[in-house]
């Protein structure tokens, strides 16, 4: 099956390669086991694809977000999911931009190596979301260290990461200058922290994406945690959740690309009334629409990509392209599950469990109604709906 | 110790192949390309030798147009140090291929040439032992293990039946089955190095090779649909079947 031109033909081809031993078999265990894709992840490090993002100087391979979405896009067109270990790849952006020289000679290179697994977003809680301004962590400075207090939730991979990137406020809502400004991220070892203030609990879902809640009580940091300037750290973030969001789209571009093949296989192959059932335009016409859609969206996530690293303004492409990929991948996915009539619903078609997992893009890292106020308020120039 | 390497970029292992519909052959356009499996193996067995210090240079090799440069860049990422491109459209036949090899061994001189046993969308199996006999050269095919000492190899070979152990003189002629390795996949550091290492571009105009086939296609077609099989009561009336119906026993 042809497509638009992929890009990085010779990325991707090596990414495929790795993923052909990671089949179906292999996910569904996983998934039955509630279980976190280890060996999937040691062979991405081990082959250097994490750290795509990461500067040469620094151990990485120095290239920018248009590969690491051909490889992101490549994983999940495999029947794979880059879930368990996107983050590796760019959390570590805020520290690269904004970390002084030694922080980045520190943990950069393990962080590129994989012996360092930064994976652990906190940014989220219990009472606010994208509300991000009103967050309840505190981190107040006391002698040499910093005392963090407060909880974070939808804390993915936690338990399999040895640092979390935290956003906290530093200055309360009310006494900052600006509601954005007064939180400050820092770097947290997550292994010295475990039981010295730092409580993870896991939190059951309906895909298996290692998902937490974590309890900061009085958390002591040292003082050169903090990454960047004091009061900035929503700014520092903001970069790093563009380049999300076009990773996030390249992913749900695969999922689509994969429900397209799987549906299109089953609807070739499958006979009934002596004919096969992709002969019959119900079953054929919702399938070349969802290519279609996905074709249209896999465009605008290339040129989300292209244009972040082009180092241009990208904060309405990436949500556009968000907004586009995840609907595409979740048309596909009902399309797939509908062609497969009720073997879609048999787990050894792995169509239920990518039908459960893709659902996710429409809501995190953004939800469809966040991008949907945001056009309008700020590309449509129309009056702020919240 | 010198040694080349063939790569064929051929239709991916993982596509059905379709005929074209004036029967001249199949479809190629817009069908995923990819490195021949067995010449994977001989390129994942020449980066063994390479990374052991057996080997102190690995060349790859590919005959084919402009696209197989691709197929060369995927075996400089797997590890070959540089590549040589002979630049040929169309079909170019067994024997053509082979006197191509004999001409870069002259310019190369290596001391061992690994070519895949067969490609997987003509399988001819003729390269490897053609180029033996134009060469002179010590022969060992279907490899499935390879140990090279100084001036001379011992080739494992499955034959039917068993394994037979070779003992070969240098220069040779080894061409790889499945079982020899599994081929690694570059990791993205190695794809990116890649890019900088050489590829040298030859015709075979220029190497004195006449390419122009010998043989001539007349048709290319499906093989015929299987027919759905039947069940027999017993295994009286299935040896009846294979005796009268069947005439195989």
């Amino acid at each position: 099956m042809t497509s638009t031109t992929p890009t990085h033909p010779e990325i991707r081809e090596s990414v495929a390669a790795l993923c052909r031993d990671f089949p179906g078999e292999y996910w569904r265990e996983k998934d039955r086991n509630d279980a976190y894709p280890t060996e999937f992840v040691t062979a991405l490090t081990e082959a250097g694809f994490l750290a795509c993002l990461i500067p040469e100087e620094y151990g990485g391979s120095g290239l920018g977000l248009s590969e690491a979405a051909a490889i992101m896009e490549e994983i999940h067109k495999s029947g794979c999911s880059g879930g368990a270990c996107h983050a590796q790849m760019y959390i570590m952006g805020a520290l690269l931009r904004h970390g002084d020289e030694e922080k980045k000679r520190r943990y950069l290179p393990e962080i590129a190596s994989g012996a360092l697994r930064l994976q652990a977003f906190g940014v989220t809680e219990p009472t606010s979301g994208t509300d991000t301004t009103r967050i309840r962590t505190t981190a107040r400075r006391d002698g040499n260290e910093w005392v963090i207090n407060g909880q974070k939730v939808w804390t993915s991979r936690a338990e399999h990461s040895d640092l979390m990137l935290l956003l906290a406020r530093t200055t309360s809502r009310e006494e900052a200058a600006k509601p954005h400004q007064g939180m400050s991220i820092f770097l947290v070892d997550m292994q010295k922290a475990k039981g010295n203030g730092l409580t993870i609990q896991k939190l059951e879902a309906m895909v298996n994406h290692a998902t937490t809640e974590i309890f900061f009580d009085d958390l002591r940091i040292p003082a050169d945690a903090l990454i960047g300037e004091e009061g900035r750290g929503f700014y520092y973030i903001l970069d790093g959740m563009n380049a999300e969001r076009i990773l996030i789209s390249a992913e749900a571009i695969g999922d689509a690309r994969w429900f397209i093949k799987k549906a299109r296989d089953y609807a070739v192959d499958r006979r009934v009334f002596d004919r096969p059932i992709g002969q019959n335009q119900g079953v054929q016409f919702p399938i070349a629409r969802c290519y279609a859609e996905t074709e249209a969206a896999a465009l605008m996530v290339q040129k989300a990509a292209e244009t972040f690293d082009a180092g241009e303004e990208v904060g309405a492409m990436a949500n556009m392209c968000k907004l586009l990929a995840s609907e595409a991948t979740w048309h596909a996915a009902d399309t797939c599950l509908q062609t497969h009539g009720g073997f879609g619903f048999a787990r050894e078609y792995d169509v239920e469990r990518k039908f459960r997992e893709t659902r996710l893009f429409q809501t995190a890292p953004i939800s469809t109604n966040l991008i949907l106020s945001y056009i309008a308020e700020h590309v449509l120039e129309m009056p702020r709906s919240f | 110790m010198k040694i080349l390497v063939g790569v064929k970029r051929v239709i991916d292992a993982y596509v059905k192949v379709r005929v074209k519909s004036d029967h001249t052959g199949v479809e190629t356009q817009n069908v995923k390309m990819s490195m021949n499996p067995f010449d994977e193996i001989a390129v994942e067995e020449g980066v063994r030798l390479r990374e052991a210090g057996t080997a102190d240079e690995l060349i790859a090799v590919s005959i084919g147009p402009d696209q197989a440069q691709e197929t060369i860049r995927t075996a400089l990422a797997m590890g070959a140090d540089r590549g040589i491109h002979v630049v040929a459209d169309g079909r170019v036949e067994p024997l053509a291929i082979a006197k191509i090899f004999k001409e870069l061994i002259a310019r190369e001189n290596p001391d061992v040439v690994i070519l895949g046993k067969q490609a997987i969308d003509d399988d001819n199996n003729q390269v490897g032992q053609m180029l033996a006999a134009l060469m002179g050269w010590s022969q060992g095919t279907f490899a499935s293990k390879i140990e090279l000492g100084a001036g001379q190899a011992k080739v494992t070979r499955e034959i039917d039946g068993g394994l037979e152990t070779l003992d070969l003189k240098l220069p040779a002629v080894l061409t790889t089955d499945l079982r020899l390795n599994e081929p690694r996949y570059a990791s993205l550091p190695n794809i990116m190095k890649a890019k900088k290492k050489e590829i040298a571009k030859l015709t075979a105009d220029e190497l004195g090779v006449d390419t122009a086939p010998r043989v001539e296609i007349l048709k290319v077609t499906e093989p015929p649909a299987r027919q759905a099989g039947v069940k027999v009561e017993s295994a009286a009336e299935l040896v009846e079947k294979l005796k009268n119906e069947a005439k195989v026993i």
